[in-house]
C-alpha cells in the first residue's frame, strides 16, 4: 500500500482511534505535555504582544517621534559670556528652526504656568475658585499631542490666536471642581488671574507620559503672552519630527541650531535639556519586542519539550506494544504498515494536543483581556497572537511530532517479529 | 504444500554458534495434520519459525505451495504471511484492547478488506469455534479454551494454505485441550493443512502423523492412527 492512501484511508485511523482510545493513561499524559507546551507558548506570546499593544497606548496620545526641549544654564564660557547663563527661548525660533531643520514636521512653542515652580494661576468661577495651571498654546499642539475634546466644545484655532481672544479650554477636573454636575461650561465664563475667558471646551485627560493633569487650561498662545507680559519669550518647544527622521539625530539638530542663535558654546552639554519619547518609545518598543522574541523561544522550547515527551512515551508504548507489533506483524502487517501507525498515532496525539492547548491558551488570554479592559494605567492591550503564528507552531508541531515517532516507529520493526512474540 | 531439503540454522551464541537444525528434509502433503515433536532445544520451534517465515534458514530450499520462499525482505515475509499462513500461539497473542470480533478481523484488515466484508468473515469465524455470542468480549473475559478458539478462528481467518501451531494447549487444561484438538481435527477433516508443534504425545497422538525432532536432526517421521477426540 503507498503512504498517501493510507493517510487517507478510514480504516489506518480506525486502528489508531482504537490504540489511542484503549491506552487512556498514555494518551492523557502525552497529550497533556505538548498541550501545556502550546498552552505556554499562546499565552506568553499573546502576553507579549498585549504588553507591546500596552506600550503603544500609553503614548497614543502624543506622535511617537516627539519631543520637549527647553533652556537651562549654560556651563562654557562663550563669546564674552560667563557660565550659568541661561538663555532664554523666544517666539522667532520657532521660525529658525522650522527653516534649518527640515526633518521637522511640527513645532509648537508652549508657555505655561503652575509647571517647573511657577505659581499656577488662580480660577475663579462664581464662588468657587481654585488653582491651575495654565499653558498658553497654538493649535498646531494638537498635531502633535492629540488633545480629546468632548462633544460641542473644541480646541484654541487659529482665530483665536490671530484676534487674541480669552477663550480657554478647561480640564475635566477643573469642569467638576467649578460647574454644577449638570452644568454645560461650553460658553460660560471663568476668572483666570482676573481676566474673564470663555469657555471653550473640555479636554478629556489621557494618562501617559508628560506633565500634564486633568486640571490644566489651555488659552491661545497670544493672549498668554498679553496676559503674563511674557513678550516674545517661549517656555519651551514641544517638537515633532517626521516618521523617517531619527529622533535623536534630530535632538541633536535642534540643540546646535539653538546654541548658534543663543551664542552658546556648541560644546555645551547643559545649556538646553531635552526630552525624547522618540528615544523612550524606541526603548520601551525594543523592551516588548525583546519580550516578544523571549516568549517566542521560551514557548518554543516548552512546545519542543513536550514533543520530545510524546517521543518519549510512545518509546515505552512501543516497548509495551512489543508483543502485540509482533503479532500484527505474523497476521500479516509489513514493517511499512507498522511505522505509519506508529507515526500517525503520533502525529495524531500531538495535533490533539496543540488543539486543545491553542483553545486553552486563547481562553486565558481573554480572560486576562477581560480582567485589564479597565485598567488603563496597566499597560496590558487587546493580547492576541498572529494566525501564522498559531499555523506556524502547529506545523512545528505536527512536523517534530512526525520525526520524533519516527524514532519507535523504527524501534518498533527493527524488532524481529519472532522476538516480539517471544517478549512476555 | 510444503517441501524442506537440506535445511541448516544456528544461531550465534557470542563467540561460538549453536547449530539448531542439521540438514532437515520434509515433505508434506495437502490436508495433512502433522505433529512436530521433540524435548526442549529440539530445534521444533525454530523449523516451524521458519516455516512461519518468522526467521530465515543459513541454507536448504523452502518452497510452499510450489513457491520457492527466498530472499524475504520484511515487507515481504509479512505479505506471504498474510496470504500463506495462520498462526496459533501458546499464549494466544489475542490484542487485549481489541474484541474477539475485532481480533478475527485483524488479519485481513492487513489483506486491504473493507470493514464490512471483514466484519462478516470474522463473525462467520466465530461461529465456527462456536463463539459468535462472545464477538464483543474482549480477551480478559474469555476462558483460556476460549481465547485459543478465538485465535484459531482468526488464523482461519485470513484463508491460510497452512496453519501453523505452536504448542496450541500448552497452557490449557486437559479438557480445554481436548476442545482445541476437536476443534483442529474438524478443520483439517475440511481438508486444511495444520502444522502443531507439541511436547505431548497425547496431542501428537491426535494427528495423522508425527515428525520427532532431536538435536536438530528428524528422528523418527510416522504415520499414526488418529485418535479422534469425541
Amino acid at each position: 500500500m503507498n503512504s498517501l492512501k493510507i493517510i487517507f484511508d478510514w480504516d489506518t485511523w480506525q486502528e489508531i482511534f482504537g490504540s489511542i482510545a484503549k491506552n487512556k493513561t498514555r494518551t492523557v499524559i502525552t497529550v497533556i505535555g505538548v498541550l501545556w507546551g502550546i498552552f505556554i507558548y499562546i499565552s506568553l506570546s499573546g502576553s507579549a504582544k498585549g504588553l507591546d499593544n500596552g506600550f503603544e497606548r500609553q503614548f497614543e496620545n502624543i506622535a511617537m517621534n516627539s519631543m520637549f526641549i527647553w533652556a537651562a544654564r549654560t556651563s562654557i564660557p562663550y563669546s564674552g559670556f560667563k557660565v550659568g547663563r541661561s538663555p532664554q527661548l523666544k517666539i522667532q525660533n520657532t521660525t529658525t528652526l522650522k527653516q534649518q531643520i527640515p526633518e521637522i514636521q511640527f513645532i509648537a512653542p508652549r508657555n505655561a504656568k503652575g509647571v517647573f515652580g511657577s505659581i499656577p494661576a488662580q480660577v475663579v468661577r462664581k464662588n468657587k475658585s481654585k488653582s491651575y495651571n495654565i499653558y498658553g498654546d497654538f493649535p498646531v499642539y494638537t498635531k502633535i499631542a492629540t488633545k480629546k475634546i468632548y462633544d460641542n466644545g473644541r480646541f484654541i484655532n487659529d482665530e483665536d490666536i490671530k484676534y487674541e481672544r480669552k477663550v480657554c479650554v478647561i480640564g475635566e477636573r477643573t469642569q467638576l471642581e467649578l460647574f454644577e454636575p449638570d452644568e454645560d461650561p461650553v460658553g460660560q465664563y471663568v476668572r483666570i488671574d482676573d481676566v474673564y475667558f470663555k469657555v471653550i471646551g473640555v479636554h478629556k485627560f489621557i494618562q501617559g507620559g508628560g506633565f500634564e493633569t486633568d486640571g490644566d487650561i489651555f488659552i491661545p498662545f497670544e493672549t498668554y503672552r498679553k496676559l503674563y507680559n511674557t513678550g516674545d519669550n517661549v517656555d519651551w518647544f514641544t517638537i515633532a519630527a517626521y516618521d523617517y527622521a531619527d529622533a535623536v539625530a534630530v535632538e541633536k539638530k535642534i540643540k546646535q541650531t539653538l546654541k548658534r542663535i543663543h551664542r552658546v558654546s556648541p560644546d555645551d552639554e547643559r545649556a538646553f535639556g531635552a526630552f525624547n519619547i522618540g528615544e523612550v518609545f524606541a526603548k520601551v518598543m525594543g523592551f516588548a519586542k525583546g519580550m516578544t522574541f523571549l516568549s517566542l523561544v521560551v514557548g518554543l522550547a516548552t512546545i519542543f519539550a513536550g514533543v520530545i515527551g510524546i517521543g518519549n512515551i510512545l518509546m515505552i508504548s512501543v516497548k509495551e506494544r512489543t508483543k502485540e507489533l509482533g503479532v500484527r506483524r505474523a497476521l500479516g502487517a509489513t514493517p511499512g504498515e507498522v511505522r505509519i501507525q506508529i507515526v500517525l498515532e503520533s502525529v495524531f496525539l500531538t495535533t490533539i494536543a496543540g488543539i486543545f492547548g491553542i483553545i486553552l491558551g486563547s481562553f486565558l488570554l481573554a480572560v486576562i483581556n477581560l480582567l485589564t479592559i479597565d485598567k488603563t494605567d496597566f499597560p496590558y492591550t487587546n493580547p492576541t497572537v498572529p494566525i501564522p503564528l498559531v499555523l506556524g507552531a502547529l506545523l512545528i508541531m505536527v512536523t517534530l511530532g512526525t520525526l520524533i515517532g519516527l524514532i519507535p516507529a523504527q524501534r518498533a520493526v527493527s524488532i524481529k517479529p519472532i522476538d516480539a512474540l517471544r517478549e512476555e | 504444500m510444503i517441501e524442506i531439503k537440506n535445511l541448516y540454522k544456528s544461531y550465534k551464541m557470542g563467540n561460538s554458534s549453536l547449530q539448531v537444525l542439521k540438514g532437515i528434509n520434509i515433505e508434506i502433503e495437502e490436508g495433512e495434520l502433522v505433529a512436530i515433536m521433540g524435548s526442549s532445544g529440539s530445534g521444533k520451534s525454530t523449523l516451524l519459525n521458519i516455516l512461519g517465515m518468522l526467521d530465515v534458514a543459513d541454507e536448504g530450499d523452502y518452497k510452499l505451495d510450489n513457491v520457492l520462499i527466498e530472499k524475504l525482505d520484511e515487507t515481504l515475509a509479512a505479505k506471504y504471511r498474510n496470504k500463506f499462513l495462520g498462526f496459533v500461539f501458546q499464549s494466544f497473542n489475542l490484542i487485549n484492547y481489541k474484541s474477539a470480533l475485532e481480533n478475527v478481523a485483524l488479519p485481513l484488515y492487513y489483506q486491504g478488506l473493507n470493514r464490512k466484508s471483514r466484519q462478516k468473515t470474522a463473525l462467520e469465524y466465530l461461529e465456527k469455534v462456536g463463539l459468535a455470542n462472545w464477538s464483543s468480549h474482549l480477551p480478559s473475559e474469555l476462558s483460556g479454551g476460549q481465547k485459543q478458539r478465538v485465535a484459531i478462528a482468526r488464523a482461519l481467518a485470513s484463508q491460510p494454505k497452512v496453519l501453523l501451531a505452536d504448542e496450541p494447549t500448552g497452557a490449557l487444561d486437559s479438557v480445554t485441550s481436548n476442545e482445541v484438538m476437536g476443534l483442529i481435527q474438524q478443520i483439517n477433516n475440511e481438508g486444511k493443512t495444520i502444522l502443531v508443534v507439541t511436547h505431548e504425545i497425547d496431542i501428537a497422538n491426535m494427528c495423522k502423523r508425527i515428525v520427532t525432532l532431536r538435536d536438530g536432526v528428524i528422528l523418527e517421521d510416522k504415520k499414526v492412527k488418529q485418535v479422534l477426540v469425541s
